[in-house]
């Protein structure tokens, strides 16, 4: 029984090949870009991971120093008290303009290091090479392509079980590379440590043990970005769903007979939904295959995308390389699935419901739209609901959840407003045509408002991302320009280079601003403390958010500090308040400053004050001030005078040229995931248009017998889809400005702890809008030109009798 | 009764209304549907078309209707020649000249009956609330205006459908099985007050029926099979 | 844990395994070399030899508690140079390793620390002695007076050594061939401390007395290519004599030989054909067949004796492992000593 009911069934498909393709091309959409989010996610928490266990430190605690760094000294005297410890040295180093980390670490302490070990069965490097001068250096390849060329470095030994861009590498080494002798970043409490030490209070009272969570930092910052990416996934997979909602819909109803006559014929019930569940589980597992497919190549070209974007923002260790995972294949498979089902359990559960003969009335024109009020008013719970919960718990999580509240809340509420604006119209109308036209928009409204809410969501999302990204762009831009005041930067080999450098520079240029800064460490979390000379540059150009009354002249005095946004927001500081930076040394906040695109938390404070408490701060870095037309002369000057390294002198131009294609890398994802899910809304309300071309013949064809020409009738398919399309733009306005809104107060607070103000870009709404414009009538053409250039007979087959 | 303003069509031969000459169709792919086909109408006449199912009367009815093209022959209509109207000018004498109730209720289902009944009528800048309300009365729809044809009986809706087409007062109502989707006492009442309100109307009246009764209240009768006028 | 870190050291050279055990085998290429006739002088010699490539300080202690349970307590300082030259800071090539062990019949719990030569970690100075790793120290105002320290998370001991009788050189004043191709170490030794002092174990601390054999050699290159490793003992008897024997294995024959050391202290060296060694009885220990049970005769001396570990597992999984604990003697003479078997592999 069941082959002859399985050929009736399919055959619908072989004839509606293109309901078929719809079908498949919905689900491979919505499981493609879920999958490429979840890849790309997947991707960069492994690499979290690798590079945590490839350095292993994420078990272990550390000891810091209350200031600076470890004298060598204080090493040997916990060892020698019994403390099974493994110094660390690590800093950042510039090379070519490229920011690298550097790890040194005891190797002879710590061997157990996974990367090591790994290094050492497949390079087979000798230790003795790698703890004697000149050492080794551990890096990818990737990383020692860019460093082939230091030519009085150590020799470099290529390994995948270091993180990208980390230089991996004895503490002895390291401290030449990082010309810091005999200094201690901090120590690693390895286990199994001997009975009868003595408590760290005795002997090192000014190391913090600080407990391994927290240490990692990478995932607490990096949560919020990936939160951002499966927000979008999501958000794509809805709206994927809602095509196959809408096919799987048609599909049922134009079998609607079929079935009847089925079950008339003695199929039970039981079996045809059965049947039919099977074949959409089928459909499912195709359109999920493709859909992974489509997911690894997007994943696959996205991901080096996000990599940059991750490192940038949060330095977080990322490669850029996609590797298969089982569990992601089985996982896409399963949202394929769960996502079918969902969107095809109103369409069964009408089968189960069908009655056996056929009531009049199948065209349910006007019952339809009944439950509009109730969606409108779940739609309004939905968005109260997240606001709440916003009120109540705070976080980000909670944002995005009051984020996901208001956009579903409103994409509910879209139908009931489109039609309160079509009734409006309706009234409104004069002549015998508009009438219909605006009778049969709220006709159509039930078959197309899904892909309205789709679209709406695509569009909102649109403005509200785009508005953050070009308000962040803005703001960082402007900021940009007042935080690189100075003309030339300048670093020098060494402390000693330095001091000639600033001599030299002292008599040929306006000033000379010394960039000095120390590493400490405040509520845990690394704090890096600035000392500035007291110049007008800082006075006419750093960029304050929050500031007392004659903050730079305080600042001079050494009588306050500057913290930056990070700071102050994480920690609920601000002017006024005090903060204690070093034991004993306690300073009153005059001024917080706005500090984008950088994770940690920072200080400034004058630097005759600073150098008081730590006196051996290296002194290689100098931002210079110079009529803007002398500055690439002196900078030559420089290069020659000094033998300086081209990279050593950077004009502010480069600098800020550098900065903002950092910024734009960033967001390049953001960019690609708006525009792909905005595509799958297009193809939303392209695929709602065709199907419902069949059962749009019976509303024309009567129009047309009236006498109304074919071309006129196309003419106003075209016009209706668009006026629905900017009806759900002009109401995908403000979502967007609420949801842009939300992103700038709340979520980025949350996620990097800055506050951006909010612009508006009113250019680009018009874009965005004609574009959803052009997306509808593209969608309402091809049904229009089949109604204009299709034989009279398809009309006509409407008023045959045996229809 | 209401006040009636307007003037009775005068019915007779002498004011030739519609000529169908010599009228030749094929479908793509299948057999001849109508040939060598010619009929003559004058204001106000009536003419019944009867015939087995296929033998052409729907198709005639439908080129009449500047629905559907023609091969050969012509096609009249007051001082419309068929073959010289673009899409343009066959939409215009629907809109205006002809009207057309069919088996098939086939109103317009976004619009309400009130809505449906003047539509037409206003489509061809012939709206006449009066004559309107006198039609919805007569045709007993008065407590039924604000529905929707979803919401009628079959009866009904084919009263809705009559009235629409009466409502533009054209010069040509064209009926294809009106009452075909409705049982025998309904198909009655409905065909007799259609005719009833054709003759008030003054239109003329090309009706498609298998009905011999129906056929015997109609001042002409032609019967068509195998494409042919027998 | 202990696997991956002699994954790491294995790599060192002066390990690499075909060259003899722990790379003792090794040329000596820029490092010096002791010859025959060099006269050893104290106290500058208790101190390390920078010029040599490997150097240790060995002490072995077999000990009791009030209730006659045997102890045997091992603690031990290695200095290897990686290159020879030395400098201050991290990159110094010298490598100090530290071995501590408390043996018990049922037990057997051991340490290992590193430290690199150029920071302080680890050294040592010839007067007053100190010996030191981390906070491990074996160290006194003079050579005969010294106070030996050592704990790992499991265990630590605190044990005081004196001794008034004279350093034994071995072979001829102290220069001891190890090989018939003449390679050979600087080699003396003071076999008689007295020791008291307390252990802690897991159950708790015990006090202990007994004696104590300390060990110091140096060298550059003290096996021949094809020796694979040694089994080396020292005994005391109950008489008050002692002897000390060692057997390095090689692939073609086995180097014997050893010292016998009067009451008084005076020696005379054995030559291999002095020395009958026969292992009785092997221990599968960490997956090798280790012999625990020795017979041993010295004809001229009037030994024939059968040597038992105390605890048959006493094997060190240390960056190059090993097996040293404590043993019993019985026969014509008894006593106590101890055993250490390199190289099996």
């Amino acid at each position: 029984m069941i082959w002859p009911v399985l050929s009736a069934l399919w055959s619908h498909w072989r004839r509606h090949t293109n309901q078929l393709i719809t079908l498949l091309t919905g689900l491979a959409l919505a499981t493609g870009l879920w999958s490429a989010v979840q890849a790309i996610n997947t991707e960069a928490r492994a690499s979290y991971q690798r590079a945590n266990a490839q350095l292993s430190f994420g078990q272990l605690d550390r000891l810091y120093p209350t200031t600076g760094s470890i004298p060598l000294s204080r090493y040997v005297d916990l060892r020698r008290n019994g403390w099974q410890v493994a110094a660390v040295l690590t800093d950042t180093l510039r090379v070519s303009g490229h920011s690298y980390d550097v790890l040194g670490v005891d190797l002879l302490a710590y061997p157990t290091l996974p990367a090591i070990a790994e290094v050492s069965q497949t390079v087979g490097v000798a230790p003795v090479d790698a703890l004697t001068a000149p050492g080794r250096l551990f890096m990818r390849p990737e990383t020692a392509q860019n460093l082939r060329k230091q030519g009085s470095w150590p020799p470099i030994i290529e390994t995948a079980s270091v993180p990208l861009d980390t230089i991996l590498t004895d503490i002895g080494v390291a401290e030449n590379l990082l010309n810091r002798k005999e200094q201690i970043s901090y120590l690693l409490v390895l286990p199994n440590q001997p009975m009868n030490r003595p408590s760290l209070s005795q002997i090192a009272p000014e190391l913090r043990r600080v407990a391994t969570q927290g240490t990692d930092q990478t995932t607490r910052l990096t949560d919020s970005f990936h939160l951002n990416l499966t927000a979008f996934g999501l958000l794509s997979f809805a709206v994927g769903l809602f095509i196959v909602h809408g096919t799987v819909g048609l599909a049922f109803e134009q079998r609607r007979g079929m079935i009847r006559t089925l079950r008339a014929l003695g199929v039970p019930l039981r079996l045809l939904t059965r049947i039919l569940l099977a074949e959409l589980l089928v459909c499912a597992l195709v359109g999920g295959a493709i859909g992974l497919g489509l997911g690894y190549v997007i994943a696959g070209i996205l991901l080096p995308d996000v990599a940059a974007t991750l490192r940038g923002l949060y330095s977080a260790p990322i490669e850029g390389t996609l590797s298969l995972r089982p569990t992601w294949i089985v996982a896409g498979f399963g949202m394929a699935i769960c996502g079918t089902l969902i969107a095809s359990f109103q369409a069964l559960w009408r089968v189960s419901r069908l009655p056996l003969l056929a009531a009049p009335g199948a065209h349910a024109w006007v019952s339809k739209g009944v439950d509009r009020p109730i969606q409108a008013i779940a739609g309004m719970g939905l968005i109260l609901g997240g606001i709440s919960i916003f009120g109540v718990l705070d976080g980000l999580i909670a944002g995005f959840i009051m984020l996901a509240g208001i956009m579903i809340g409103t994409a509910l509420l879209l139908p009931w407003c489109l039609e309160q604006v079509l009734k409006f119209g309706q009234g409104r109308a004069r002549s015998p045509l508009s009438e219909w036209i605006w009778a049969d928009m709220r006709a159509q409204l039930s078959g197309l408002s899904l892909a309205m809410m789709a679209l709406m969501l695509a569009l909102a999302a649109n403005i509200g991302v785009g508005t953050m990204v070009s308000s962040f762009r803005l703001t960082f831009t402007g900021w940009l320009n007042q935080r690189l005041a100075s003309e030339l930067y300048v670093t020098a080999k060494d402390d000693v280079q330095g001091a000639k450098i600033a001599m030299w520079l002292s008599t040929r240029s306006d000033a000379v601003l010394p960039i000095r800064a120390s590493k400490l460490q405040f509520q845990n979390k690394p704090l890096f403390v600035y000392g500035i000379v007291d110049d007008s540059t800082y006075r006419d150009n750093w960029p304050l958010i929050a500031q007392t009354p004659a903050v730079w002249d305080k600042v001079a005095a050494g009588q306050g500090l500057l913290i930056n946004e990070q700071l102050a927001r994480r920690e609920q500081i601000w002017p006024g308040d005090h903060i204690t930076i070093l034991e004993n040394w306690t300073f009153s906040v005059v001024g917080v400053y706005s500090d984008y695109g950088n994770p940690t938390a920072q200080a400034i404070i004058s630097l005759p004050s600073l150098l008081n408490h730590l006196p051996d701060l290296p002194n290689q870095r100098f931002g210079v001030r110079v009529a803007p037309d002398k500055a690439t002369a002196l900078a030559n000057d420089l290069i020659t005078r000094f033998d300086l390294p081209a990279q050593a002198v950077v004009n502010q131009g480069d600098l800020k040229a550098r900065s903002l294609s950092v910024f734009n890398k960033t967001f390049v994802v953001t960019g690609a995931l708006n525009v792909l899910t905005l595509g799958v809304a297009g193809f939303a309300i392209l695929t709602s248009m065709l199907t419902m071309w069949t059962q749009r013949l019976p509303q024309v064809a009567p129009v047309w017998a009236l006498g109304i020409t074919r071309k006129q009738l196309a003419k106003l398919e075209i016009i209706r889809s668009v006026a629905l399309a900017a009806m759900t733009a002009l109401l995908a306005l403000p979502l967007g400005l609420v949801l842009a809104w939300v992103l700038l107060e709340i979520i980025n607070v949350e996620a990097f702890g800055w506050r951006l103000p909010m612009h508006l870009f009113p250019t680009d709404w018009l874009i965005l809008g004609l574009v959803a414009l052009c997306a509808a009538s593209i969608a309402a053409v091809l049904p229009a030109l089949r109604l204009k250039r299709g034989p009279p007979s398809d009309l006509l087959k409407v008023f045959t009798n045996d229809r | 009764m209401h006040h009636y303003p307007f003037k009775q069509t005068i019915k007779g031969h002498d004011t030739m209304l519609l000529s169908v000459d010599r009228i030749s169709k094929t479908y793509p792919g299948s057999r001849p549907v109508l040939q060598n086909v010619s009929i003559t109408l004058g204001q106000g006449d009536t003419l019944a078309l009867t015939g087995e199912s296929g033998s052409g009367k729907s198709t005639l009815l439908n080129l009449v209707a500047a629905l559907d093209e023609f091969d050969e022959g012509e096609i009249t209509l007051g001082t419309k020649t068929y073959s010289m109207l673009n899409d343009v000018g066959r939409a215009e004498l629907r809109r205006t000249q002809v009207a057309l109730v069919f088996q098939q209720f086939n109103l317009i289902p976004s619009l309400t009956v009130k809505q449906n009944l003047s539509f037409h009528a206003r489509l061809g800048n012939k709206n006449g609330p009066e004559w309107i309300a006198h039609l919805t009365e007569r045709l007993g729809l008065e407590a039924l205006v604000s529905r929707y044809p979803e919401q009628l009986s079959g009866g009904q809706q084919q009263r809705v459908a009559i009235g629409r087409a009466l409502a533009l007062k054209p010069a040509l109502l064209l009926a294809d099985e009106p009452t075909g989707n409705l049982d025998d006492t309904a198909s009655n009442a409905v065909m007799t007050l259609m005719l009833d309100l054709v003759r008030e109307t003054g239109a003329a009246l090309l009706l498609v029926t298998h009905s011999n009764a129906i056929a015997a209240q109609l001042d002409h009768r032609i019967h068509l099979a195998g494409g042919r006028i027998t | 844990m202990i696997v991956k870190l002699s994954m790491f050291l294995m790599l060192f050279p002066f390990m690499a395994v075909a060259q003899g055990f722990a790379g003792l085998g090794q040329d000596a290429e820029g490092f010096d070399v002791p010859f025959k006739g060099h006269t050893l002088t104290f106290p500058k010699d208790h101190g390390a030899h920078p010029g040599f490539r490997i150097e240790w300080w060995y002490v072995t202690a077999n000990l009791s508690d009030d209730t006659g349970s045997q102890y045997g307590v091992q603690w031990t300082l290695f200095r290897s140079a990686l290159r020879p030259l030395r400098q201050s800071g991290w990159q110094d090539p010298t490598v100090w390793m530290g071995h501590a062990a408390l043996t018990t019949p049922e037990h057997h719990f051991f340490g290992e620390r590193l430290a690199r030569g150029g920071i302080g970690q680890a050294g040592v100075t010839p007067a007053p002695f100190s010996a030191w790793i981390d906070e491990w120290q074996l160290q006194g105002p003079t050579f005969q007076d010294l106070s030996m320290t050592a704990a790992t998370e499991e265990f630590s001991y605190n044990l005081q050594l004196t001794s008034q009788d004279p350093l034994i050189l071995h072979g001829e004043n102290g220069y001891s061939v190890k090989s018939e191709q003449g390679q050979a170490s600087y080699y003396y030794a003071q076999p008689a401390y007295q020791v008291r002092g307390t252990l802690n174990l897991p159950a708790g601390p015990i006090a202990v007395t007994g004696t104590a054999w300390l060990d110091r050699e140096w060298s550059s290159q003290p096996l021949s290519a094809d020796q694979t490793g040694w089994d080396w003992f020292s005994l005391s008897f109950n008489d008050g004599t002692r002897l000390m024997a060692f057997q390095l294995r090689g692939e073609k024959f086995d180097f014997i030989s050893g010292t016998w050391i009067t009451e008084k202290g005076e020696t005379t060296p054995l030559k291999s054909n002095e020395i009958l060694l026969t292992p009785l009885a092997t221990t599968v220990v960490s997956e090798r067949e280790i012999p625990t049970q020795w017979s041993l005769s010295v004809p001229e001396h009037q030994v024939d004796v059968t040597i038992s570990a105390l605890n048959r597992e006493a094997w060190m999984e240390t960056s190059f492992p090993y097996w040293e604990g404590p043993v019993n003697v019985t026969g014509n003479r008894t006593g106590v000593g101890y055993l250490e078997m390199t190289g099996y592999e």
